[in-house]
C-alpha cells in the first residue's frame, strides 16, 4: 500500500539558516500519526513546508502525486488541510462566516457540514454571529480546527492544537480528533501533551535539530527511554 | 443663503462620493500590497480619455459601460504582469513602479490626445435643467453623477459585506496566507480587486470627464487629494476613506462658495492689524484647506480618522 502522504528529503531555509536538515516520514490512510520534539526543532515548519508555505526542497507526494512547488491553494484543494499553531481565526468576520471560508466553493459538500460542527461544539453555535475576534483562546481553537474540516480535507494537519487550554477544552479537542479518525481521515499531530499523543496515535515520530531522530509505535516509543531523555526531557 | 447651502451640500457629496470611488480601490489594494499605488489617479485619466474617445464614436452610453471595463482590464494586467513581479524586490520597488507608471501614462496620454483639453461633454439626453432653487438651477447631469456614485458605494458594500467572494477579501487582507491555505487562489482574488479598483477609478473619470475638464493634467492635479483622503482616513480603512471623502468634498465646495475674509466676519479694524492677510477670503485659501486638514490630522492623529496602521 503507498502511503497518503510520503515525505523524502524535505530540507527547508528561512533566510541563511537550514531549519529542515532531510526529513523522512509518512502517513498511511486513515492513519493517526504524532510528530514529537522540542521547541523550535522544526515541526511547524515541516508542516508548513508540506502546504507550499515555506520554500523548501525534497519530495512531497500526496495521493501519489509530486505536491512540492504547487501554490498553498491548490495543495489545499488537493485534500490537505491545515490548522496553524497560532489559532489564525479571522477576528473580524463571524464565526459563521469563518467556518463558511473553510469550504472551498460556495456549493461544496462533504464529510462535515456546519450542523456537524455545532453539534459538537454548542458553544460555537451559540455564538454563531458574534465577530470571532471576541472568542476565548479555546473557542478559537475549536473554530479554527472546524473551519479547516469544513474543506472536506482527507489528510489534516494539525498544529498543538491543545497548547494553553483548559482542561476542559483539552477533552474537546480530544473528542473531535476522536471524531475525525472516526470518519477515516487522516491526521497529522503536533502535540506537547504525550498522553493525548500516545493515546490516539497508530505511531509516532520524534523530531531533533531539523531531522527524525525515532519512528516507531506508541508501545515502541514507550519502551524506550533513552530517545524519550535525550530528544523530549528538558 | 439657504441656495447656496443646499446647492454647496449637494456639490459636497457629489465630489465627495467621486472621491470615494477612487480612494476606495486605492485603500483596499493598499491594504492588500503595503505600499501607495501612485499610478491610481491614472486610472481615473485614462477612464475620461476613453469615454471621451468611445463617446465620440459611438456615443456617451456605450462609452460609460465599456470604458470601465477596459480601464479595469488595463489595472488587471498591469497587477498580473507589472505590480506581481516586482514585488519580490520589496515595497520600495512596488512604490517606484507605480510612479513610473503614472509618469508613462501621463506621457502616453499626451502623445494620443495631445496636451490641451478635448471636447468631451455632456450627452444631449443629460443636457437639462434637474431643478431649479430661486434663481439658481441644478444640471440634470450632476444628478446623474451622483446617483451613479451612490449605486457605486451600495454594490461595493453589498460585495463587500453579502457575497461569498468578498468574505475572502476581507479576509484576505489580514490573513493572505491562512486564506490560501484553506484553499482560496488569493493572488487571483487581488488581481481582480485591482482590475474593479482600476474600473471604478475609470467610471469616475468617464463620468467627472465631461463635467470638469479631460486633460493630460488631471491625473496629477486628483493624486495628491486622493492621497490626503486615505492618510487622512486611516490608511487601510474603508470606512475612514468614505468619511473623509466627503469631508474634503464638503470643506472644498463650501470654502468656495464662501466668499468672506477674515475682515468681513471680525470687522476691518481688528483685521487690520493682520495686513494683507486680513483681506485673503476662505475661497482663495480653498485649494490649501485638504493639505491644512492632512497636516492636522498628522499631528493630532497619525493613524488617520479610522486607522490602526501607523502611517
Ligand atoms: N519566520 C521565521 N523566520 C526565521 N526563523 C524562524 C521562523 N519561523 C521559525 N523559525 C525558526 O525555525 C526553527 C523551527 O521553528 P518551528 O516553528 O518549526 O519550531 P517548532 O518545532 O514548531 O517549535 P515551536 O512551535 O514550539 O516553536 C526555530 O529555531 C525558529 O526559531
Ligand atoms: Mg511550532
Amino acid at each position: 500500500m503507498s502511503a497518503l502522504l510520503e515525505v523524502e528529503n524535505l530540507n527547508a531555509y528561512y533566510g541563511k539558516s537550514h531549519i529542515l536538515q532531510g526529513v523522512d516520514f509518512h502517513v498511511g490512510e486513515g492513519e493517526i500519526v504524532s510528530l514529537l520534539g522540542r521547541n523550535g526543532v522544526g515541526r511547524s515548519t515541516t508542516i508548513k513546508a508540506i502546504m507550499g508555505d515555506v520554500r523548501s526542497h525534497g519530495s512531497i507526494r500526496f495521493k501519489g502525486r509530486e505536491i512540492a512547488g504547487l501554490k498553498p491553494h491548490q495543495i489545499a484543494r488537493l485534500g490537505l488541510g491545515y490548522v496553524p499553531e497560532n489559532r489564525d481565526i479571522f477576528p473580524g468576520l463571524t464565526v459563521r462566516q469563518n467556518l463558511l471560508l473553510g469550504q472551498k466553493t460556495a456549493r461544496q459538500t462533504g464529510r462535515w457540514s456546519e450542523a456537524d460542527m455545532f453539534r459538537i461544539f454548542p458553544r460555537l453555535e451559540e455564538r454563531a454571529d458574534t465577530a470571532a475576534g471576541v472568542l476565548s483562546g479555546g473557542e478559537q481553537q475549536m473554530l479554527t480546527m472546524c473551519r479547516t474540516l469544513m474543506g472536506d480535507p482527507d489528510l489534516v494537519m494539525i498544529d498543538e492544537p491543545t497548547e494553553g487550554l483548559a482542561p476542559k477544552m483539552v477533552e474537546l479537542v480530544g473528542r473531535l480528533l476522536g471524531e475525525i479518525a472516526g470518519r477515516g481521515i487522516s491526521i497529522l499531530l503536533v502535540e506537547q501533551k504525550l498522553t493525548i499523543a500516545l493515546k490516539i496515535s497508530g505511531r509516532l515520530y520524534v523530531m531533533g535539530h531539523g531531522r527524525i531522530v525515532f519512528a516507531g509505535t506508541p508501545a515502541e516509543f514507550a519502551a524506550n527511554k533513552q530517545v524519550r531523555q535525550e530528544w523530549l526531557e528538558v | 443663503m439657504l441656495e447656496i447651502i443646499t446647492f454647496s451640500t449637494l456639490n459636497g457629496v457629489l465630489y465627495g462620493m467621486l472621491l470615494f470611488m477612487m480612494a476606495s480601490g486605492l485603500t483596499l489594494i493598499f491594504s492588500m500590497m503595503g505600499v501607495l499605488n501612485f499610478a491610481h489617479a491614472s486610472f481615473y485619466m485614462v477612464g475620461a480619455y476613453f469615454g471621451f474617445e468611445i463617446s465620440r464614436r459611438v456615443g456617451f452610453w456605450p462609452g460609460f459601460v465599456v470604458a470601465p471595463l477596459l480601464v479595469g482590464a488595463l489595472g488587471a494586467l498591469v497587477e498580473r504582469y507589472g505590480l506581481r513581479r516586482v514585488h519580490r524586490f520589496g515595497h520600495v520597488a512596488e512604490l517606484l513602479f507605480t510612479f513610473g507608471l503614472a509618469f508613462v501614462i501621463e506621457e502616453l496620454v499626451n502623445m494620443i490626445w495631445g496636451k490641451l483639453p478635448v471636447d468631451y461633454r455632456v450627452p444631449p439626453s443629460l443636457d437639462f435643467v434637474a431643478f431649479r432653487l430661486f434663481d439658481t438651477t441644478y444640471p440634470a447631469y450632476r444628478m446623474f453623477m451622483l446617483a451613479t456614485a451612490v449605486a457605486i458605494f451600495a454594490f461595493l458594500l453589498i460585495v463587500l459585506k453579502r457575497t461569498r467572494v468578498g468574505l475572502i477579501i476581507q479576509a484576505a487582507l489580514t490573513h493572505p496566507n491562512m486564506v490560501a491555505m484553506l484553499g482560496h487562489d488569493v493572488p487571483t482574488v487581488f488581481m481582480m480587486v485591482f482590475g474593479v479598483g482600476a474600473a471604478l477609478a475609470g467610471l469616475a473619470g468617464v463620468i467627472a470627464g465631461p463635467a470638469l475638464v479631460t486633460q493630460p493634467a488631471m491625473a496629477g492635479l486628483l493624486g495628491p487629494i486622493l492621497f490626503v483622503v486615505i492618510v487622512v482616513g486611516g490608511l487601510g480603512s474603508l470606512a475612514g476613506a468614505f468619511v473623509a471623502s466627503l469631508l474634503i468634498g464638503l470643506i472644498q465646495t463650501f470654502a468656495v462658495a464662501i466668499n468672506v475674509s477674515l475682515a468681513d466676519m471680525v470687522g476691518g479694524d481688528a483685521a487690520s492689524r493682520f495686513g494683507e492677510l486680513g483681506h485673503v477670503t476662505v475661497a482663495q485659501i480653498a485649494p490649501v484647506l485638504p493639505y491644512l486638514l492632512l497636516v492636522l490630522v498628522l499631528i493630532l492623529r497619525p493613524t488617520g480618522l479610522f486607522g490602526n496602521r501607523e502611517t
